[in-house]
């Protein structure tokens, strides 16, 4: 899967988390969850938990804390889709 | 030196109503909310009715009372019901949602007995099989008793005192009174006060099977709640929410509110599970002096009382509460005064009666009527031995209403009795 893909289906795993509705059209690896798309941070573990059923993937502590803005959310799934491979 | 606490907004979800027009309408026609519940006959319950609202759960997204965000994993239905009710009482008092600095001038007392059994189900299953990193951000929140106090204050940005009180059936009177006292010693300007209640299968099913509601109308649903009949055999289940705006008198004044009634005082107390008072029946001593130091509080003698609210669940408690009533105001036969149950619509909405049942009482002060009684088709001689019959009306009479005393009694042997007026200048 490619980035492009995951980071068109991230806006979906994303979109209930925020009311930035045309934040979230634009995004890109450098949008950050937090300050640019005003989500709660008590939020993202709900959508680290929505990526996981999602992708059917085990994200781990270490690696969710690397999840800050788009682009470290693509690299965490990217490399959990490769180890399910 | 106390302020005078007046009452500038009111909001209702009722398994009769939902909003004040609606709810005004059921009150003054006799309108039922009582409904036969399939899934209740399908779990062998001997009680199959209840008094459910017919809310429509995404009118919560849809009429702006929370966001897409925040609404997104909203499970507990006592916290949508109890938003609803706050939300809309804060817009009937003239007052838009939106703020950026918190209110530090407004508090909440809001009670609730329990979070929704229902909706933790899926966590305490998720938990047993091993998954509770699955469960998210959401629970706790809506687990916590303070649930529905803590989204109303957060959608208005109340700034004041957040309570939430939990007292059983006493537990919206309560709060009601507990608001009331703190503006009127002079610690908030305005407090949003009220209780909400979703009576989920579980807890429906604890009461089913202590034999204490009404199992022989379950074929004929609208008359199941049969407050001080002969046939009076159990109360009927309800929820919803009920929720005021209280605000110091001069403050409601300076910035042009609407005044719908004023609260005048009130007691709350506990029979302390003596002299007859148990976990689940009231001490009548407990029940007069609270009565009674209500009555004394507000500053009115029993006489001036036009109309008790009773808390009359329709079962045998019945008889003995009119006659605490009469021996407290030392009022009987065609002198004491006029008296209804909404539960005979309603059923029991257990914490939020005393919300739902106070609102109800100052549309009848601001609208000069006095609900029936309905389903009263065979008076218990025991209380008809006692007071008037045609002091417990079964068609609405339209009449001047200056005082109304509203009561509710609760498990744990609880009181609360609050005395409410037209507000007069």
């Amino acid at each position: 899967m490619t980035r492009q893909e995951i980071l068109s289906e991230l806006k979906t795993v994303i979109s209930p988390y925020t009311t930035n509705k045309e934040m979230l059209a634009g995004i890109n690896d450098q949008t950050d969850l937090i300050k640019d798309l005003k989500i709660n941070s008590a939020n993202l573990v709900d959508i680290i938990i929505d990526a996981e059923a999602k992708y059917d993937i085990e994200i781990d502590y270490d690696s969710a804390d690397k999840m800050v803005n788009v682009g470290t959310c693509i690299d965490v799934i990217s490399e959990k889709l490769s180890e399910k491979i | 030196m106390s302020k005078r606490v007046v009452v500038t907004g009111m909001g209702i979800v009722s398994p009769n109503g939902i909003g004040i027009p609606a709810f005004l309408h059921a009150l003054q026609n006799g309108i039922s909310g009582i409904k036969f519940m399939p899934r209740y006959h399908d779990l062998n319950f001997s009680c199959q009715v209840a008094g459910m609202p017919a809310f429509e759960w995404e009118s919560l997204k849809h009429k702006n009372y929370i966001s897409e965000v925040t609404f997104h994993g909203l499970k507990g239905t006592n916290i949508g019901y109890g938003l609803a009710a706050a939300l809309d009482a804060w817009a009937d008092s003239g007052m838009g949602y939106e703020t950026e600095e918190p209110r530090w001038e407004t508090g909440c007392v809001f009670g609730n007995s329990i979070a929704d059994t229902e909706a933790m189900k899926n966590v305490i299953a998720k938990v047993d099989n091993k998954e509770a990193r699955k469960l998210g951000s959401r629970v706790v929140e809506q687990a916590m008793n303070s649930g529905v106090t803590s989204y109303i204050s957060g959608r208005l940005g109340l700034g004041n005192k957040i309570i939430t009180n939990s007292s059983a059936c006493a537990t919206g009177t309560q709060a009601i009174l507990m608001g009331y006292e703190y503006i009127k010693d002079g610690y908030a300007k305005r407090m949003i006060v009220g209780s909400a209640e979703h009576v989920d299968t579980y807890v429906y099913g604890a009461f089913d099977s202590m034999r204490v509601l009404s199992r022989k109308f379950n074929d004929n649903p609208e008359k199941a709640s049969r407050p001080m009949s002969l046939t009076a055999g159990g109360f009927v289940p309800g929820s919803g929410a009920g929720a005021l705006v209280l605000e110091d008198l001069d403050f409601a004044l300076e910035r042009g509110a609407h005044i719908y009634a004023e609260v005048l005082g009130g007691s709350s107390n506990s029979g302390g599970q003596r002299q007859g008072g148990t976990m689940t029946a009231a001490n009548s001593t407990g029940v007069t002096r609270c009565i009674n130091e209500a009555i004394a509080n507000s500053g009115i003698s029993g006489d001036q009382i036009d109309l008790i609210s009773g808390h009359l669940t329709a079962t045998n408690a019945d008889r003995q509460e009119i006659q605490t009533w009469s021996q407290a105001l030392n009022r009987t036969g065609d002198n004491f005064p006029l008296t209804n149950s909404l539960k005979s619509m309603i059923g029991h909405c257990l914490s939020a009666a005393g919300s739902i049942e106070t609102v109800a009482s100052i549309l009848q002060i601001v609208h000069g009527f006095v609900h029936p009684n309905i389903n009263f088709e065979d008076p218990n001689p025991e209380i008809t031995n006692l007071v008037s019959l045609d002091k417990l009306p079964v068609k609405m009479i339209k009449k001047e209403v200056n005082i109304v005393a509203k009561a509710n009694f609760g498990f744990g042997d609880v009181n609360a009795c609050l005395i409410l007026s037209k507000y007069k200048k």
